[in-house]
């Protein structure tokens, strides 16, 4: 047995993988171990529904904003109100943000190192530092891009990280002249880096051919949000499924409803329940959601730059949907693109600047479902309520979680690949991880666990025995 | 007129002034927490001890405590910041202060003492016993998790509004604050909503239902405006 620590592991989480093998020596099956539990559900339980929004914020410090988002929808259907337009608009602004943010940190410092160094480099250049000695425009570029999401983040809700701004019924503080201006005069360069950084992958995607064809490429279900008119959504809309040939399998779903159509699986080895599409069953009924699912469901994005980039996706797999799971990372770029054009649309309303931005209403419903495109992907928050506003029950389908048969399978795939003897090599761990790191999990988020995030990955024989162990991070 | 020494200065005072009153005036700054002016001194969170070396350095409050002719004080002295902020963590370890989602954040004279006695952790175990929450009244919600027991509620009620619908219930660190006999504040029958036990409550244990996190603004000193313009009898 043989331990190995590499305190480098770029991703937002704690995960063990184990890989068993068959007599013949062959990957029966692949595992992708969450071993944190975190109980959010269970503390959340005797609060005041005022406090939810900030509290469920807590969840994560990468992506706050979208818990507060989402948690603030479910309020506003206990109070039973339509929140002012630009109230809305200002939330949409704040998760364009959040989207343009997170899928830069993915991008930028989490999988630029395995793609522009490759994936048996030396561990220890294997980072953004070791990007910005390779090349030191796409570093810089990507720590702007993110930091011009925060700045959205930030000129909203009056600071970068956890932001108690949205509220039951709206949002608390409009935005100001100054800020609205102040985040105009940086959009140019934060658009230019998006499409740099879209040109950069596209030129280079025939050098990861290999990984794209092995790094979790199966037919699966997709899940998004989609607008009224089908377009690309984030915020409002309803829920749609489509299947590997972008066959429309659901539509105009209710997404308050969603404990009619998705299932909530537990496995005894996990504690990151597997959700399911109900009418296809366990695990027959799995689907993906984040930014590849975004652009598999939708009809059009909605704004030029990012249709152009679109129809360069989708001829990818014509007539069918994006299968592969590696281009997460290159639907991620071009949700970048179509989110900032979103910001420069919503920048240049007037509306945006309203004061009118909170509906007051006490307690009207006892339940309430919020839903929301988070960078990962579909979040739900479900909570009930007594009839003075005690939170009595708290349900949260994470993002991460959606993904979870998909990562499974994706290990797997991997794991036959690559996996070559009883060794476990430096190769197949950066691209166990990688595959894992494609779809951005957020474990943190997605048991609602918190600590430090090593990646283990665990060799098993046939009959159950330890044949190898190697563990990165600490 | 009195004459007494705050950490070596010398200063005048009147008879029956407390030694907070005298410190106030000269300028110099004893922390406090359940002392709020407009309402009788209690000396129950020890926040504002201070020494007194004419006693032999026996330890007082500040705010409950007359001053006396040529009484030495020391009030800021490295042994009562310790102290001080012993008192401090202490009542952050008794109950359950979570400030990131709490109404109050930003706005909590808790807090604030936190950061100016240099607070940054807490020694002694946290006890993370469970408290309820009640917002059974139509206006005002009250988390017992985040009471200090300070009883500025208590007497804001009893002596400004003169409901006296606030009251302590059990002892030590189980002590309630609660409504008439103990009911839901909801269904108190003394209580006329006028919240200025929500204004004088220094955490988030009080506050106004529908505020979300850091946006519950108190304004205490409504109790000494409201009692300074009231006729004396």
């Amino acid at each position: 047995m043989r331990h190995l620590r590499i305190p480098v592991t770029r991703i937002e989480g704690h995960g063990l993988i184990t890989v068993q093998l068959d007599e013949e020596g062959r990957v029966r099956e692949a595992r992708f171990h969450v071993t944190e539990v975190r109980g959010f559900e269970r503390f959340c339980v005797g609060r005041t529904l005022w406090e939810m929004p900030a509290l469920t914020a807590r969840i994560c410090g990468i992506c706050p904003v979208s818990h507060l988002l989402c948690s603030a929808k479910a309020c506003d259907a206990i109070l039973a109100v339509r929140i002012p337009r630009p109230a809305e608009k200002l939330r949409r602004l704040m998760n364009l943000g959040q989207i343009v943010q997170s899928h830069a940190l993915s991008f930028f410092h989490l999988s630029s190192p395995d793609l522009l160094l490759g994936w048996d480099a030396d561990p220890r250049q294997r980072n953004l530092f070791g990007v910005a000695a390779f090349n030191r425009k796409l570093a810089l570029d990507g720590i702007r891009l993110r930091a011009f999401g925060q700045e959205i983040i930030e000129v909203l809700g009056g600071k970068r990280i956890h932001p108690a701004w949205a509220v039951p019924g709206g949002v608390n503080q409009p935005l100001t002249e100054a800020g609205r201006d102040r985040l105009a005069a940086k959009l140019p360069e934060a658009l230019r880096i998006a499409q740099d950084a879209l040109a950069y992958y596209e030129e280079h995607m025939g050098a990861w051919a290999e990984e794209i064809e092995h790094f979790g490429k199966f037919p699966s279900l997709f899940l998004s949000l989609v607008a009224p008119d089908g377009s690309w959504e984030h915020y409002g809309g309803h829920l749609r499924l489509v299947d590997a040939q972008r066959r429309i399998v659901a539509d105009g779903l209710d997404p308050a409803r969603y404990p009619e159509y998705l299932g909530e699986a537990v496995e005894s080895w996990s504690y990151l329940k597997f959700p399911y599409y109900k009418p296809y069953g366990y695990p027959e009924g799995m689907y993906r959601v984040g930014p590849l699912a975004r652009l598999n469901t939708c009809d059009r994005f909605g704004t030029k730059l990012a249709d152009e980039a679109l129809a360069r996706f989708r001829a990818l797999a014509p007539g069918q949907a994006v299968t592969a799971s590696f281009h997460y990372h290159y639907a991620r770029l071009i949700e970048i693109l179509g989110a900032l054009e979103k910001v420069q649309e919503l920048l240049s309303d007037p509306e945006i600047l309203s004061p009118r931005v909170r509906a007051e209403a006490g307690i009207n419903e006892l339940e309430g479902v919020g839903v929301h495109e988070a960078p990962r992907g579909t979040l739900f928050h479900h909570y009930w309520v007594d009839e003075t506003g005690l939170v009595r029950r708290v349900n949260l389908i994470i993002s991460t979680g959606h993904n979870n048969l998909a990562m499974n399978r994706t290990v797997a795939q991997i794991a036959q690949r690559w996996l070559t003897g009883r060794e476990i090599t430096e190769g197949l761990l950066n691209r166990l991880e990688g595959g894992i790191r494609a779809y951005d999990p957020c474990l943190s988020c997605s048991v609602h666990a918190v600590g430090q995030m090593p990646l283990r990955v665990v060799l098993l024989g046939p009959h159950g025995e330890v044949l190898a162990e190697r563990t990165r991070g600490a | 007129m009195i004459t007494l020494t705050l950490d070596g200065v010398r200063v005048q005072a009147q008879e029956g002034e407390t030694i907070l009153q005298a410190a106030k005036r000269a300028g110099i700054r004893i922390p406090t927490l359940c002392y709020l002016e407009g309402l009788s001194p209690r000396g129950a969170c020890r926040l504002c001890l201070v020494e007194v070396r004419t006693w032999g350095g026996r330890l007082v409050p500040a705010c409950a405590t007359p001053v006396q002719e040529g009484m030495e004080v020391v009030a800021n002295s490295e042994r009562l910041r310790e102290l001080r902020r012993a008192i401090l963590e202490m009542l952050f370890a008794e109950r359950n202060h979570i400030c990131a989602f709490c109404v109050s954040n930003g706005h909590c004279e808790l807090q604030d003492l936190a950061a100016e006695l240099g607070m940054d952790h807490v020694r002694y175990p946290y006890r993370w016993l469970p408290f309820s929450v009640d917002l059974s009244h139509a206006k005002y919600g009250i988390d017992h998790n985040r009471c200090v027991l300070c009883g500025r509620c208590v007497r804001a009620c009893a002596e400004v509004e003169g409901a006296a619908t606030w009251g302590f219930s059990g002892r030590g660190i189980f002590t309630l604050v609660e409504a008439d006999l103990g009911e839901p504040w909801g269904q108190s029958k003394t209580c006329t909503g006028c919240g200025k036990c929500v204004q004088a409550c220094p955490t988030g244990a009080l506050f106004e239902k529908g505020k979300a996190t850091s946006e519950q603004v108190k304004r205490p000193a409504i109790l000494l405006e409201i009692t300074e313009r009231r006729p004396r009898a």
